[in-house]
């Protein structure tokens, strides 16, 4: 076992830009739930939908900003037409009705019908939206090497990538702990707890709820863009399971805090790197395929999820008193 | 037919960051630029030794290799034409888009360029393969749709076409066909949610397990179908026993909320999906190999397992109905679902009567998985997860916790499903019944039969 590049391997997931696009619909995520109570199952399609806002736009000749704003004004109009139905009825409802119309999203995105827009079920190739934000790169070509990790400075799987990414996701942790300090952020937690005291005292807890579940979803917006800037477009790698990991993550590092969704992501992806490097190096392909150690590692987050919620259902950072989770 | 199971198998292969490719054999430097990517076999195994040659400013080529990467090194940015050569391909296996092959790629220096190539049967209007292989048969005539899931294009059903009367006829039939099935599928999750409150996202699982188990049982074990259809039904309720035993009465014992429970069977869900698949594979698996009779009925037809499951789940539907409504227990069930606190007041033995719900309602999911892995003409680990939105744009429909409702929910969502293959595209028709379900919570939110009660 070389135990220099598994470390190494799994170190690089630490910072990966797949990793910070994880943690910041995490964090958007965590406006809806950790902070008013929300259960979105539909973050996949938010951040589906910004992918396709961005890159569509850009393919059609949209500068950066401009495409940015597309991406945002797709997920706000996704998160106004979920919100209008359901804000009113109970949570359980809007369970239901965002994961379906996450997966809604996905279906019309890769139907054959929409192969000039949306490149069907083969998606969007990477090569076609990245050049604005490669261009906006003041590292130049080539790669450069820091300690043991090799990357490109500007293209793709970039360390221009990661540096905005990060810089991405510590502005909107920035921005949650801010919140989380306001009397906005203070009337959100009061919906989560007992929503008719808030109603009571004369808020509009409806209002309230919808610019949650926009601010979130904008903020998963951006969370697709990072995530489709190292690969492609790809409609089914953004379905259900994507959600799925996102609240895993969330409810790994501690839903209602501020750096929660950070330490889940980091933990999350780190943990499956090291599941199936380790596990491709020990066990023997007769005994698991590299297919079955990957699905082994799937296995393990279900796992973890189910437990999670049962025994330690405020994750790592969280705090057991602040965060009850439960429907209303 | 393996088109779907491919899609989902590459999903897989995406969901993997693409650093861990750890075998990466090209990695892209100011003065060159890689081409790569990693050929799959129809059942997501790596197809090992395929040859590739790469045209262009440069000419090269590259094999896979044993994790069925490839990647090839050029010094000149532009197009290059990346062909895979078939006859290198696994024995069996055909491109799924002949049409890509060879591809153009543009490479820019200093960065990757990935070609795919996805394998598999080819995709439709293509006709099938014919030769010796096992090549998958044409989906079952007037079924709708041949395979388990939600993104497969219908290759029987031609939406371009003008609408006849028995081409409205003949969906409408498969649309009953499948919304019985269906509603064998969620009757379970209507009554759990009815007796418990609980959103299981994991009952598509109990679907997906009644499929394999039929599937075991006859291919492995080499029983009839129908015997093996009674033993997956079995394994189904016994499923449905042993998970309320095991893990939800324990929970509504810690008093763990509704929500935490949801997430739980989320949890669940993905550890069964994940778990099916490292048993069985990514591919689709056929329970009966013989390819399916039809049965004509004036206009319309339908194949003899459609004909059957549809008489199957009608009396099992009655029965189901006569318990609720005919029997002491049926009875006890309604009075928990309306109220558990007073049915148990009255002396109901509330506890008892989830554990039936449980059983029954595995029993019902199994069956439909049986009946839905014959009416799809294969079963697969995802098959459930594909109509688990279905299921509950079904039971939403009809009335969360209603019995009844469940069963007018599914017919009405077959009946859209199908039919909408009318008008708009087949690969979309499934976002039609999602349609359909968020409008219904936008309208009428107790549902067709539920009843009104003040919420929010």
């Amino acid at each position: 076992m070389d135990f220099e590049r598994i470390l190494t391997t799994v170190a690089g997931e630490l910072f990966a830009p797949t990793t910070a696009a994880y943690a910041l619909a995490a964090i958007g995520l965590n406006i809806h739930f950790g902070l008013t109570g929300l259960l979105n199952f539909g973050q996949a399609g938010f951040m589906l939908l910004g992918a396709y806002g961005f890159a569509v736009s850009t393919i059609a000749g949209f500068p950066i900003w401009a495409a940015l704003l597309v991406a945002v004004a797709c997920s706000t109009v996704f998160a106004l037409v979920l919100g209008i139905p359901t804000l009113k009825l109970r949570g359980d409802y809007l369970a239901i009705v965002t994961i379906a119309a996450a997966e809604i999203v996905r279906i019309v995105g890769r139907s054959t019908a929409l192969t000039d827009v949306t490149g069907a079920s083969s998606g969007l190739r990477g090569d076609s939206y990245k050049e604005t934000f490669h261009s906006l790169s003041p590292f130049g070509d080539g790669s450069s090497t820091i300690g043991p990790f090799t990357y490109s400075n500007s293209f793709s799987n970039s360390w221009w990538l990661r540096v905005v990414a990060w810089v991405v996701v510590a502005l909107a942790c920035l921005l949650v702990w801010r919140l989380m300090r306001s009397p906005w952020g203070r009337v959100l937690k009061g919906i989560r707890e007992d929503e008719d005291a808030v109603r009571s005292l004369g808020k509009n807890v409806y209002a309230y709820k919808m610019q949650a579940l926009v601010l979130g979803g904008v903020i998963g917006s951006i969370a697709g863009i990072l995530y489709v800037l190292p690969r492609a477009v790809q409609p089914d790698s953004m379905g259900r399971p994507m959600t799925f990991w996102v609240w895993t993550i969330l409810l790994l590092g501690g839903a209602a805090t501020v750096f929660g969704p950070v330490l889940g992501s980091m933990l999350f992806w780190s943990v499956l790197m090291l599941i199936r490097v380790v596990g491709r190096d020990v066990i023997p392909s007769s005994v698991m395929s590299t297919a079955q150690i990957e699905q082994f590692g799937w296995i393990v987050v279900g796992v973890t999820l189910m437990l999670l919620v049962i025994f330690r259902p405020q994750g790592i950072l969280g705090d057991k008193k602040e965060l009850a989770i439960n429907v209303r | 037919m393996l088109g779907a199971i491919l899609a989902l198998g590459t999903l897989l292969a995406l969901l993997a960051p693409p650093a861990s490719a750890a075998t990466a054999t090209c990695s892209p430097s100011p003065e060159t630029a890689c081409l790569s990517g990693t050929i799959r076999t129809a059942a997501g195994e790596p197809a090992v030794g395929v040859e590739i040659s790469v045209t262009g400013p440069e000419e090269t080529t590259a094999v896979t290799g044993a994790d069925g990467r490839w990647a090839a090194e050029v010094t000149t940015g532009g197009e290059y034409a990346v062909a895979v050569d078939e006859a290198t391909l696994p024995a069996g296996e055909t491109l799924r888009n002949p049409a890509d092959n060879p591809r153009t790629v543009v490479v820019t220096l200093g960065s990757s360029a990935g070609a795919l190539f996805p394998l598999g049967e080819p995709a439709a209007p293509s006709p099938p393969a014919d030769g010796g292989t096992d090549a998958p048969s044409e989906p079952a005539p007037g079924t709708g749709g041949g395979e388990p899931g939600l993104d497969t294009p219908t290759q029987g059903g031609s939406t371009g076409s003008s609408i006849t009367w028995e081409r409205v006829a003949q969906q409408a039939l498969a649309g009953i066909v499948f919304g019985t099935l269906l509603a064998l599928a969620s009757v379970g999750l209507s009554l759990i949610f009815g007796t418990t409150g609980l959103s299981n996202f994991a009952h598509a699982e109990m679907v997906t397990l009644g499929g394999l188990a039929a599937f075991v049982f006859v291919q492995v074990v080499g029983l009839p179908l129908i015997p093996a259809a009674i033993l997956a039904v079995a394994v189904g309720a016994l499923a449905g026993w042993v998970q309320d035993a095991g893990m939800w009465k324990p929970l509504r014992k810690r008093r763990v909320g509704l929500t935490q429970q949801l997430i739980v069977t989320i949890g669940l869900a993905i550890t069964a999906q994940y778990v099916f698949q490292f048993f069985f594979g990514g591919g689709s698996l056929r329970i009966v190999t013989a390819n399916p009779t039809t049965v004509n009925l004036g206009p319309v037809f339908l194949t003899t397992q459609s004909l059957v499951g549809l008489v199957v789940g009608v009396l099992v539907l009655g029965a189901v109905a006569y318990f609720l409504v005919g029997t002491r227990t049926g009875r006890a069930t309604r009075a928990v679902s309306d109220n558990p606190a007073l049915a148990a007041a009255s002396g109901i033995a509330v506890d008892r009567i989830i554990r039936l719900v449980w059983t029954v309602g595995g029993a019902l999911a199994a069956l439909g998985g049986v009946f839905l892995g014959l009416y799809f003409n294969a079963t697969a680990w995802n098959m459930g997860a594909t109509i688990l939105l279905l299921m509950f744009a079904a039971v939403t429909l009809g009335g969360l916790g209603t019995a009844f409702g469940a069963l007018v929910g599914s017919l009405v969502i077959g009946l859209v499903v199908e039919l909408s293959n009318l008008v708009i595209p087949s690969d979309m028709r499934y976002a039609g019944a999602l349609v359909i379900l968020i409008l219904v919570l936008l309208l009428r939110p107790q549902g067709i039969l539920g009843r009104a009660e003040r919420i929010g």
